[in-house]
């Protein structure tokens, strides 16, 4: 029993925060737009667009220039990363320009965003390569390393604190710890400044909004770029900072959508969306470690711990544990009385 | 739809402009990766029309009529059915289950069954969010999303475990032969024409057609589908007039999740005659393509359904013959989506400018 709390237990809250990240900094994103009175289903392409952008411009700026690559060195999973956020933002504002300059169907722009992403990505990538879609495997330099925390090695002996402070806090790569950053920034801004005011207002209210002289469009634009920017990150995430080393083909596999199943979990606010995605990311790494979960009982397959994040999201959107009402202007176009 | 607009450029001339763009971009993104577009639409059609290529278009022709029914009727409703993905695969399921719980004696028996089951299990999975929806006000959309996703997991287990054949591969046994649909070789051969012989489209075509003429009835020419259509414009007024939101909601559903399910005739029943992991393919969403671009009308569906056929054999033949990864088709496919649905009001509003000048005009 000991030897599960300190080894099984540890590893898997490890491997949890791994999958948890990328899908926080999606569900965070997808808090900015919705929050903001704009649907979002297209989280996974922007993820997914972003993630592609990381993987190739990371790749190429580390080639050397004899291989047809810029040859930046370390300074290559930052080009990496920049390209992810510029993609992602491009997507985001495809889906702005089409939600609240043209008014049209925000869940109709967000499948066509999800498709474009999980078309482009492969075309683009096989014309660069030739791999089939995927990008060439990153090494030191075109990707996130681990970050070693201070005392980690010295303190590890120390009963209980020392393992957790060695295994599951440190030893993550920068983007986990910003991820966690966010959470707080997002309850800050949401919360404690008139930006988050005024935005959490646009989303319930429009009219008021604009009654008060504030632009509902510009607020609903600056809330999307946003957006752009954190599922820009998360993308980076998956092809720069976990072993994959590179993007593969839709490689984000449905995240996209756990996340948002995440957001309504956590009822459209922050903190509550940390807890969601380390709960989901929980269960991914659960049924990534164990393929049939053994209870004592009954005998769960793999593709229950699969299923579940969706399972529990549809009951909480039925309102049989707890209401998760969203922003009540979500997905409604904002017209201005003439 | 409009009132401002007159007939002909709402429902003809707004669909050819926004496709004609969702094209011209698509010309550029083939630019991008260096092909010629011209080439690749002479390849493309070439693809899809040949001896060999038709059957194929228009196999994949019957399952986007039935994924664009379904998305169209609940549309009719103002419900945005996105679950036609999980419809058609647990649809699948039942359709499985039945073929090989009988040795069936004789096709016309296996068909009717076939259909029945993958009707049942088409709209028992619709049956659930539409409930949500109606009784507990969850969004549909959500709803559908994730019960598209609980049932990739479902039928991943069922292949693995209770449904899966003997040896290694995720597939169900194979059924019995009394089972196996005619395909349009054999029906052909009745009247003496000559068709390829291992073309996959099947008898299920027709029963697409038939979807399609049951569909503009039930839409146009009854008191339910008046209904439907009263609480698609305005769920007060319809209320006020005494129809209850949860039974058409309901039944909008019941109706759609049965005719996504319906495709499973085609996919499992007719073609492969086992269930295989992924059989619905992403024509689930392409549903959503053809009933925004066939303007939610059965006949509109049936050709925008045909284009999508044409479009998906076609990017076949693009990866044979250029070696253009076949994900050429679902960019396509996305700003189709993206122009007739999402960006239409690029197109609509100029358009509603020009008109409106000119009515005033007119009357001055």
């Amino acid at each position: 029993m000991m030897d599960f709390l300190t080894n099984d237990l540890l590893q898997l809250s490890d491997s949890a925060i791994r999958f948890a990240t990328p899908l926080l900094l999606a569900c965070l994103a997808g808090l900015y737009s919705e929050r903001a009175g704009i649907f979002d289903i297209g989280l996974e392409g922007k993820m997914l667009v972003a993630a592609f952008a990381a993987g190739a411009f990371s790749a190429l700026a580390g080639m050397s220039v004899d291989d047809g690559g810029w040859n930046m060195g370390g300074a290559a999973v930052w080009v990496g990363l920049l390209a992810a956020i510029i993609a992602s933002i491009i997507m985001a504002m495809i889906h702005a320009f089409a939600s609240i300059t043209l008014r049209g169907n925000q869940l109709i722009s967000g499948v066509a965003i999800n498709f474009f992403a999980a078309g482009i990505t492969v075309l683009i990538g096989q014309y660069w390569f030739k791999m089939g879609g995927q990008t060439p495997q990153l090494h030191e330099g075109q990707r996130f390393e681990p970050i070693i925390l201070p005392f980690a090695k010295s303190l590890q002996d120390v009963p209980v604190l020392g393992p957790v402070y060695h295994d599951l806090i440190s030893g993550h790569n920068i983007i986990v710890y910003l991820s966690f950053v966010i959470v707080a920034l997002t309850w800050l801004i949401l919360y404690r400044t008139r930006f988050g005011l005024r935005m959490r207002a646009v989303g319930e209210n429009p009219g008021a909004v604009d009654t008060a002289g504030i632009s509902v469009v510009k607020l609903r634009y600056s809330a999307l770029i946003i957006t752009g920017i954190l599922c820009g990150l998360a993308g980076a995430y998956l092809s720069l900072g976990t072993a994959a080393a590179g993007f593969g083909k839709d490689m984000t596999s449905g995240r996209g959508f756990i996340a948002l199943a995440a957001l309504i979990f956590a009822k459209w606010k922050p903190i509550p969306a940390m807890w969601a995605t380390l709960l989901f990311g929980m269960l991914e790494a659960v049924g990534s470690k164990y393929q049939t979960l053994d209870l004592g009982f009954m005998v769960l397959p793999g593709q229950f711990m699969q299923a579940l994040p969706y399972i529990l999201t549809v009951v909480i959107l039925a309102g049989f544990v707890g209401k998760a009402i969203p922003p009540k202007a979500g997905g409604e176009p904002y017209v201005k009385e003439r | 739809m409009n009132k401002n607009l007159p007939k002909w450029v709402d429902l003809g001339l707004i669909p050819l402009l926004t496709l004609f763009l969702a094209f011209a971009v698509s010309g550029l993104v083939v630019m991008s990766i260096g092909q010629n577009p011209i080439e690749v639409v002479r390849v493309m059609i070439q693809g899809a029309f040949n001896p060999f290529g038709i059957g194929h278009t228009l196999y994949f022709t019957t399952n986007f009529i039935f994924t664009g029914l379904a998305v169209a009727v609940a549309f009719h409703a103002r419900l945005f059915n996105i679950g036609g993905e999980g419809q058609a695969g647990i649809a699948g399921v039942g359709v499985t289950l039945i073929m090989l719980s009988v040795d069936w004696p004789h096709w016309t028996v296996a068909l009717v069954a076939g259909t029945v089951a993958a009707m049942a299990f088409g709209a028992a999975w619709a049956a659930i969010p539409a409930y949500l929806q109606a009784k507990r006000g969850s969004h549909i959309v959500i709803t559908t999303i994730m019960f598209n996703l609980i049932a990739t997991a479902v039928v991943g287990y069922l292949l693995v475990g209770p449904l899966q054949a003997e040896g290694s591969l995720p597939e169900s046994p194979k059924f019995p032969d009394g089972a196996a649909l005619p395909t349009l070789h054999d029906i052909l051969g009745v009247v003496g024409i000559e068709f390829d012989r291992f073309a996959p489209v099947n008898i299920s075509f027709f029963l697409a057609l038939i979807a399609a003429l049951l569909v503009w009835i039930l839409i146009w020419k009854t008191r339910l589908g008046y209904e439907m259509r009263a609480f698609g414009h305005s769920e007060r007024a319809a209320v006020y007039a005494g129809i209850s939101p949860m039974k058409i909601t309901m039944v909008a559903m019941l109706i759609s999740g049965a005719l996504s399910g319906m495709m499973a005739v085609n996919t499992v029943q007719g073609e492969a005659e086992r269930l295989v992991l992924g059989a619905v393919e992403g024509a689930g969403f392409i549903g959503i393509a053809v009933a925004l671009m066939g303007r939610s009308h059965p006949v509109g569906v049936l050709l925008a359904a045909f284009l999508f056929g044409i479009l998906t054999q076609g990017g076949a033949e693009l990866q044979f013959t250029l070696g253009i990864p076949a994900q050429m088709i679902t960019v396509i496919q996305a700003l189709i989506i993206m122009f007739t649905g999402s960006l239409e009001n690029m197109v609509r509003i100029p358009l509603e400018k020009i008109f409106l000048n000119t009515g005033k005009r007119g009357q001055a």
